[in-house]
């Protein structure tokens, strides 16, 4: 039912796009305010949350985290290869997942990677672009990031089957929930100086960024030539 | 000595220069790569200014050992576009200068992160009397999936020069295109200029 919800709610988004602008960002106006929004909640929230984690928690133990998200990132690649007829990306990531989860505590280590398995590191998004469903309207969204509708809708099904959803104890469920966000923070404040130092206009930079990232994944790396202009 | 002798010594002496000369300038653009990223990732293992993080020392790193395989005036053309050819020379000039101030910084700003990593090599593919290539690296690092790193490269009079360079699928070039249109379209080129120019100076 959330599942839902949640789709329609994009796809309502998407449905009132307004004429003029880009094609790929009919929404720019707004995407800029809710990019607007994200600023200081980048430099009051995350960057002090990131800065408290790395002081407090040791490397290893945020690699662990880092692995055990990856691990179910690679559970739900294996879908996502089948459903694009990728066997030899499902066989390795049927491997990682069985070798990380058996032996690696639950997806704490990463064994897989040791013994030079490669993550097929495919999600859902991937899988519509596969199908020749178009990347929709470009969306901004606070501490969230960057994203498109279709893309979107790939996250929202992966945040509501993630395994991490049926552990039992409501305690340790959310003790999870809160390492996996937060856990992210670093990377996010890493990401954003870099942004900060090289970009003209950082939400036109963010955009293309993100734009070309994806494309580029859809395609396996090989994407078609960009038209110039 | 003989003036025979003298003759020879000097015409040996002028063929190591020229093999010498020649060598560096036969360099294929894989090798050239390789042995670009080696030189600066040991720099950066090793020298401890630039461990230390100082800026000034880094950014010497980078103009001495990376800049001079960059052509930075096929790079800055091929992000303005169309509007390259709108620009007058003075303001091409200007462009190069500012584009190349501001990847200076930007690089220089995210070396130190790259300690820790190493670099894989992809073979090259490409034909030996090609003028046009893509060198594939991928950048490696603990934990992590690794980035793949390609270099789009171009020959000429001075040997192979990099005009593109592809992280993770995002174009150097394509990214600033947008960024290019978007400040042209709203203050003409001197408008760009203008905005490169006050991200460049010191804050």
């Amino acid at each position: 039912m959330k599942t839902l919800f949640a789709i329609a709610a994009l796809a309502a988004l998407s449905g009132c796009a307004t004429t003029g602008g880009r094609a790929d960002d009919p929404f720019e106006a707004s995407n800029r305010v809710m990019f607007q929004i994200n600023e200081p909640l980048i430099e009051y929230v995350a960057k002090p949350v990131a800065e408290l984690y790395t002081t407090i928690v040791p490397s290893f133990m945020r690699t662990a985290v880092t692995n055990y998200v990856n691990n179910i990132d690679d559970l739900f690649s294996i879908v996502n290869d089948a459903l694009q007829g990728k066997w030899d990306k499902m066989g390795n990531d049927m491997g990682r997942v069985m070798i990380n989860t058996g032996f690696g505590f639950g997806g704490l280590i990463d064994i897989a990677s040791e013994a030079g398995i490669p993550r097929g590191m495919e999600d859902f998004g991937q899988t519509f672009g596969y199908w020749g469903i178009p990347t929709g309207p470009y969306l901004f969204i606070p501490l969230w990031g960057p994203t498109t509708v279709r893309d979107g809708t790939g996250s929202i099904l992966r945040l509501l089957w993630s395994p991490t959803n049926e552990i039992p104890n409501v305690a340790a469920r959310n003790v999870v929930y809160g390492f996996v966000t937060v856990n992210e923070t670093p990377g996010v404040v890493d990401a954003w100086k870099l942004v900060d130092q090289a970009a003209l206009d950082r939400y036109t930079f963010v955009r293309r960024a993100y734009l070309q990232r994806r494309e580029y994944l859809v395609y396996d790396g090989k994407p078609p030539p960009e038209k110039d202009e | 000595m003989n003036d025979n002798m003298k003759l020879s010594l000097h015409i040996i002496g002028l063929a190591f220069a020229f093999v010498a000369g020649s060598a560096m300038a036969q360099e294929a653009p894989d090798a050239l790569v390789k042995r670009v990223s080696q030189e600066v990732l040991t720099i950066i293992k090793s020298d401890p200014k630039v461990q230390a993080g100082d800026q000034a020392r880094i950014r010497e790193v980078v103009e001495t050992k990376l800049l001079p395989n960059f052509d930075f005036e096929r790079l800055t053309a091929l992000a303005m576009g169309r509007n390259w050819r709108q620009a007058t020379p003075e303001q091409q000039k200007q462009l190069v200068e500012q584009f190349r101030t501001l990847l200076v910084r930007t690089y220089s700003g995210a070396l130190t992160q790259y300690r820790d990593q190493t670099m894989d090599y992809k073979p090259l593919r490409a034909d030996a009397n090609a003028t046009e290539v893509t060198v594939r690296t991928e950048v490696v690092r603990q934990g992590q999936a690794p980035v793949p790193i390609d270099y789009s490269m171009a020959k000429g009079a001075s040997g192979w020069k990099v005009y593109d360079v592809i992280v993770g699928g995002v174009s150097l070039v394509t990214n600033y295109r947008d960024e290019f249109n978007e400040q042209i379209k709203s203050g003409g080129i001197d408008g760009l200029i203008k905005t490169l120019q006050a991200k460049n100076s010191p804050k």
